[in-house]
């Protein structure tokens, strides 16, 4: 922006050519923006188009099906999913919000092991799933010998997304105003009391997106998965959180290496049901944030 | 320009109506050789005062003077600053504030804090001042500890009829008086106050200030302000900082006079003190 002297005629106020620069750009940013949702869009009615004629009731009443691919469904894996996800659930957010509690209200920051700790946190967030399978097979299913079943699956992930998840919420956390903090202490709270009546039920807002779209990052993971031994073909739903289990990303995978095109369009309604799933959770997610979200 | 000893214009001066001196003073706190640490910096420097049982005692200066560090030391909200570190004593009724067995909960209890910025919690009007009573495991009904602190704030009438509402609907002067409501339901001895009306329009401003007249009849107040007129008008006591650089080029805030407010603003005996309140600096 120049500065303007008085000027001696409207001339000197004339545009001098910066409209083109400012459109240009816009340009460029809109543009990045619509390679993202053209890809997205592609996406979406390839799998719709590819899975439509399998899109109907037999995809979650029927088992998976090894010889027929016209009547096979995917329930076992649907409800492997479910079962898996909300087990996650358990698992991860309530030791994520109680690490992001830890390092926004308790750490002493200039303490050279909280530092660490906070560094190391935006390490785990980095780190391939598929380390996490391994650990997940070496520790939880081989030596605790909790096996190749729903536990050792929903341990694994949980620890895949918990780092996500304490990040989301030292964030929610974080934008709760320390006015409010020093309100309740000087009123004779104790930091116990500030926390969990104050800082707690103002960011939960925050911190239930940040778990839901965690736990949407979590049910799309394959990886890990396959070194835990989730069967690829099972004619059974998980009857506890120790049975044997499949889940939605193993079954398409499996279904997608398969010779017969049958197979291939039960894959791509799969999918659809996949990307129902995480649909519906990222929408209760923006539900959440915009009807609970404080205006300060 | 203004000589000593002639009242500033447009200010009404309101002393205790028979001068008393310091003396005579029944003390809350006794502050002897108080300095305050931040890390290394030494932000407040040996300060000396007295603050006065239902009194309002006002304390004064430029930006930067150390006066909202030492009010804070009083309910030691000071503690929740890492490396913030006291030096010297206050005594609240003969009892070291810093003494080890002390716990900082009880003191803000006791001594209740009102900020500069109205706080309210983002619940309702009447949970936000149910709330003190509550952590504090307070006897009693609440209904009536509600209307009795809404009322002594004179906001009672205002919000009677939306008590469910939430606070932050409220105007920011209401907000603020929701404020003073909120502290003054745990039944503290002591109100302390960071600029209560710096964040509000004259109207308001007004309003709390004849509140705290009526609340100096139950509670001993302590109130930084920028406005000295505000001192002026509402305190009976004032005590006026400065910072001052030492030797080394260090700023330090330091208490140069504490009086009646009466004498601070008709006969200061500092030179500096004058200089402020004529407004030559500050």
């Amino acid at each position: 922006m120049a500065v303007l002297s008085t000027p001696r005629s409207a001339v000197e106020l004339a545009s001098k050519g910066r409209p083109v620069k400012e459109i240009l750009f816009r340009t460029v940013l809109l543009a990045s923006l619509a390679l993202a949702l053209i890809f997205l869009i592609a996406l979406l009615t390839f799998v719709l188009t590819e899975g439509w004629p399998r899109l109907d009731a037999r995809l979650w009443e029927n088992m998976p099906s090894i010889r027929n691919p016209e009547i096979a469904g995917a329930q076992s894996a649907i409800t492997g999913t479910l079962w898996v996800i909300s087990l996650t659930a358990v698992f991860t957010i309530p030791t994520g919000i109680a690490a992001a509690i830890y390092l926004e209200e308790y750490a002493d920051r200039t303490r050279w092991y909280n530092r660490v700790i906070e560094l190391n946190i935006q390490n785990l967030a980095a780190i391939p799933s598929i380390v996490y399978g391994i650990l997940g097979l070496g520790i939880i299913a081989r030596t605790i010998g909790l096996g190749f079943s729903v536990i050792t699956a929903s341990i694994t992930l949980g620890l895949l997304v918990l780092p996500i998840v304490i990040i989301a919420s030292r964030e929610a956390i974080r934008a709760v105003p320390p006015s409010i903090r020093e309100g309740s202490l000087a009123l004779g709270a104790t930091q116990w009391q500030t926390i969990y009546r104050q800082v707690l039920p103002a960011s939960i807002p925050g911190i239930a997106t940040g778990s839901i779209l965690a736990l949407s990052r979590a049910i799309g993971e394959a990886a890990p998965l396959i070194m835990l031994g989730a069967v690829s073909f099972i004619r059974f739903n998980p009857d506890g959180i120790f049975a044997s289990y499949t889940v939605l990303p193993i079954q398409i995978f499996n279904w997608i290496s398969q010779s017969r095109e049958g197979f291939h369009v039960l894959a791509a309604a799969a999918i659809v049901i996949l990307l129902l799933i995480l649909l519906l959770m990222n929408s209760v997610a923006i539900w959440l944030r915009n009807r609970y979200q404080k205006r300060w | 320009m203004t000589e000593i000893g002639t009242p500033m214009a447009n200010v009404t001066v309101r002393g205790p109506e028979a001068p008393r001196n310091l003396e005579a003073l029944d003390p809350v706190f006794t502050v002897s050789d108080l300095s305050v640490f931040y890390g290394d910096y030494e932000a407040v420097r040996e300060v000396d005062m007295l603050i006065g049982n239902r009194e309002i005692t006002a304390m004064i200066g430029p930006s930067g003077c150390g006066k909202s560090t030492v009010l804070r030391c009083f309910n030691r909200m000071n503690d929740l600053i890492p490396g913030a570190r006291p030096a010297g004593k206050i005594l609240y009724h003969g009892e070291d504030l810093y003494g080890d067995h002390v716990d900082p909960i009880e003191v803000r209890r006791r001594i209740g804090m009102v900020f500069q910025k109205p706080n309210p919690f983002p619940k309702s009007i009447y949970d936000n001042i149910a709330y003190g009573p509550r952590v504090n495991g307070m006897k009693g009904k609440m209904d009536d500890l509600v209307e009795q602190a809404l009322t002594q704030a004179a906001l009672w009438d205002e919000v009677k009829d939306k008590l469910k509402q939430n606070a932050l609907s409220l105007s920011g002067g209401q907000q603020q008086r929701l404020c003073i409501a909120r502290a003054i339901a745990v039944k503290p001895e002591v109100i302390l106050m960071d600029e209560p009306c710096s964040a509000l329009d004259p109207i308001a401003t007004t309003k709390i200030e004849d509140l705290m007249q009526q609340l100096a009849r139950d509670y001993t107040i302590v109130i930084v302000t920028h406005n000295m007129q505000q001192a002026a008008r509402v305190s009976h006591r004032t005590a006026f900082f400065t910072a001052e650089v030492d030797d080394k080029g260090v700023r330090h805030g330091r208490l140069v006079e504490y009086d009646e407010t009466s004498r601070i603003f008709t006969n200061p005996t500092d030179k500096r003190t004058e200089d402020y309140i004529t407004g030559r600096f500050g």
